[in-house]
């Protein structure tokens, strides 16, 4: 029988604005999976976002939802969950988004270790507004800014929200969308701040430009690129050469969570007077 | 009994106010001279089980406070200068998606880093005009340690009550000069707590302004379901440009706080010895206790002067302003900037009667010498 999406996503908000072939409605699929895996009471769930393709996601989904300004989201989504911890608060957005004009709230809320679950759509690239080269876009490929190849370098942002202090940080990619579904479940469960990078594609933005032939060809490099980070442990560097790491990167249970922390400070305070 | 009474400092007398009126949540970044606020909130928002958190940066501070807000609490954050140009876009976002929050601005000389420690009143325009769009805008500008108290409290109101960002403005002066408060007994002042809507879950719509111009706002998790987004949206929330839509919720946006009811309700002023007044002395902040000592030293000279002090700069006293003009043959703007507020009073007195400024921003306050001198000169 076929997945019931529908009675996850709001009565009359379909179609959506994305282009065919974009990444980000996979991920919205296995996001309402997972919500779904996790039985979250969607009137007692914030989803946030900050601006751009992949932060429009949360418009369609019947919950709480709150679509804020470029790069935000982390921000407000702090403001939400420390007023109300039993809230489920889960943000979703671009790369640009987020490691971008957004990057310092990002670390800060991974630095924090707030109860909140990040998914964070890394398409390489500024889709929204035409294809701007963005922190993910790999060095040497083609943006409407970089039209001689993209001098920078990139972030990985599994890395930067591990460094940050995530306590939960895994990546997987739109072409493998049973295992999106079971990263963001595990996240969702997790108490503590957790990121879930899901490499995605822009074929409107990124891919005409850097010569992929179709959504399918962007597809398959991202199968044949990933390596399962549990089969890395036995490759070669040469033999990494290019790759990335998926399924879970990270996940530590003894840092304590922000609310729980600050809720404790309020009872020590409070006792003490 | 005699009521409570304390020798405090004018930010600390603002954090006290923010909880007497409710407010469960302070999310800032530090700066002076406003920080004093920050460091009172985070002793006493825990004795009362409120939230305080020091955020990466300014932007991260609104955005926290707006998203506190939209959980359902009464919150606030505190800057100066710099911070304060940082949070308008943000600040925006609070007008369009009509989320109550308390913005106060400790206000220091500029731009950029300029006198962090010296006093200014020098973001009095970028209060109404600083973030980008048509929006309306509420602030107010007490002049003394029990008024900042009581404005807050009052702007907490005024936010709730008309769900929108409200701005308390003072400068370095009066945040850091300490003066003694009579604190108001629980009960004593009026504390406005939003409108609950009374939708039924499923039904609800958070800009149906069907019942009036301010739509009552749900909590996140209180049981609806809803969307906010700082696109022009439809009154269920979702994002329109249907253009018929897009202009009539701007205009109700401004309307609801530029109505003749609502200026009513949210305008407040004081006068002092206007009724036979040839000149007033347009004064608002700390800059009107130097204009209030220079009417008396002009009355004792013969000079009929008076003061008109707005507490509530924007929205605009509009009508009193122009009735002044009508009255007195010259209006005089002190201010501690180069001129800002004197385009206001200009444009709304039209060549009524003459309008000058004294202009102050090397760092000292206005003293009532140089207000008087300016008098006698223009009369
Ligand atoms: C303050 C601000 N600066 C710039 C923009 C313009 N802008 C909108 S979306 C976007 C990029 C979005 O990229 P990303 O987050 O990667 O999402 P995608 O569209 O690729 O899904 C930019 C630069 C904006 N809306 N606000
Ligand atoms: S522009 Fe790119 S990211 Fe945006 S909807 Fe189209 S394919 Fe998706
Ligand atoms: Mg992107």
């Amino acid at each position: 029988m076929a997945y019931d999406y529908e009675k996850s996503i709001r009565p009359g908000k379909l179609p959506h604005i994305w282009c065919p072939g974009c990444g980000h409605g996979i991920v919205m699929k296995g996001l309402i999976r997972a919500m779904d895996a996790c039985e979250l009471d969607r009137e007692k769930t914030t989803i946030v976002s900050g601006i751009g393709c992949a932060s429009r996601l949360p418009g369609y989904l019947d919950a709480c939802t709150l679509h804020t300004a470029h790069g935000r989201a982390a921000a407000f989504a702090t403001g939400v969950k420390l007023t109300n911890p039993e809230m489920n608060v889960i943000c979703c957005g671009g790369d640009g988004d987020g490691t971008a004009i957004g990057g310092n709230h990002f670390i800060h809320a991974c630095r924090r270790n707030i109860n909140i679950t990040y998914v964070i759509m890394n398409n390489y690239i500024y889709g929204m507004t035409g294809g701007q080269f963005s922190p993910c876009t790999p060095t040497g490929m083609k943006a409407s800014t970089t039209p001689y190849g993209n001098p920078d370098p990139t972030f990985d942002i599994s890395k930067l929200a591990i460094g940050a202090g995530a306590t939960f940080v895994a990546r997987t990619t739109a072409a493998h969308p049973r295992e999106i579904d079971k990263l963001i479940t595990q996240g969702i469960k997790h108490k503590g701040m957790s990121v879930i990078e899901v490499l995605d594609d822009c074929p409107t933005s990124y891919g005409r430009r850097n010569k992929f032939r179709s959504v399918i060809d962007m597809m398959k490099r991202l199968k044949k690129d990933a390596v399962p980070a549990k089969a890395a442990a036995k490759m070669t560097p040469e033999q990494l050469e290019g790759k990335f790491l998926t399924g879970v990167l990270y996940h530590e249970t003894d840092k304590p969570e922000y609310t729980e922390q600050y809720d404790a400070l309020i009872k020590r305070v409070q006792e003490g007077a | 009994m005699a009521k409570k009474s304390a020798l405090v400092q004018g930010n600390q007398a603002c954090a006290q106010g923010a909880i007497y009126a409710g407010c469960k949540f302070f999310g800032g970044y530090p700066i002076t001279p406003s920080t004093e606020v920050a460091e009172e909130m985070s002793a006493m928002l825990p004795k009362v089980g409120g939230k305080f958190i020091q955020m990466e940066d300014e932007i991260g501070a609104i955005a926290s406070v707006i998203g506190a807000s939209l959980a359902g609490a009464k919150a606030l954050t505190a800057t100066s200068g710099p911070g304060f140009s940082l949070k308008q876009e943000l600040i925006g976002y609070a007008c369009i998606a009509e989320v109550p929050c308390v913005i106060i601005n400790v206000m220091r000389g500029g731009p950029s880093t300029g006198m962090p420690t010296g006093p200014g009143q020098s973001d009095v325009m970028q209060a109404r005009w600083g973030t980008h769009g048509d929006h309306a805008a509420i602030a107010l500008v007490p002049q003394s340690i029990q008024e900042i108290f009581t404005e807050t409290v009052r702007a907490f109101n005024l936010a709730e009550k008309y769900r929108m960002p409200v701005q308390v403005l003072f400068d370095e002066i009066v945040g850091h000069m300490r003066e003694r408060i009579e604190y108001p007994e629980p009960g004593e002042l009026e504390v406005i707590d939003r409108e609950a809507p009374t939708a039924a879950p499923g039904e609800y719509k958070p800009y149906d302004a069907s019942k009036g111009l301010v739509p009552p706002l749900a909590a996140f998790g209180a049981g609806h379901k809803f969307h906010v987004t700082g696109l022009n949206k439809a009154e269920d929330g979702f994002p329109t440009t249907k253009a018929e839509l897009v202009a009539a919720e701007e205009v109700r946006q401004i309307q609801k706080v530029e109505c003749e009811e609502a200026r009513a309700d949210i305008e407040s002023n004081e006068e002092y010895m206007l009724e036979d007044a040839d000149v007033v002395l347009w004064a608002y902040g700390s800059s009107a206790r130097s204009a209030r000592y220079a009417v008396n030293e002009l009355r004792k000279e013969g000079i009929k002067a008076g003061l008109f002090r707005p507490i509530t700069l924007w929205p605009f006293p509009v009508k009193r302003t122009a009735e002044l003009a009508e009255q007195a043959k010259a209006i005089i703007v002190p201010e501690m900037n180069l001129g800002q507020m004197i385009y206001e009073v200009e444009r709304v007195a039209q060549n009524k009667c003459i309008i000058d400024g004294v202009h102050r921003v090397d760092g000292d306050p206005l003293n009532p010498g140089q207000i008087m001198d300016k008098v006698k000169e223009v009369i």
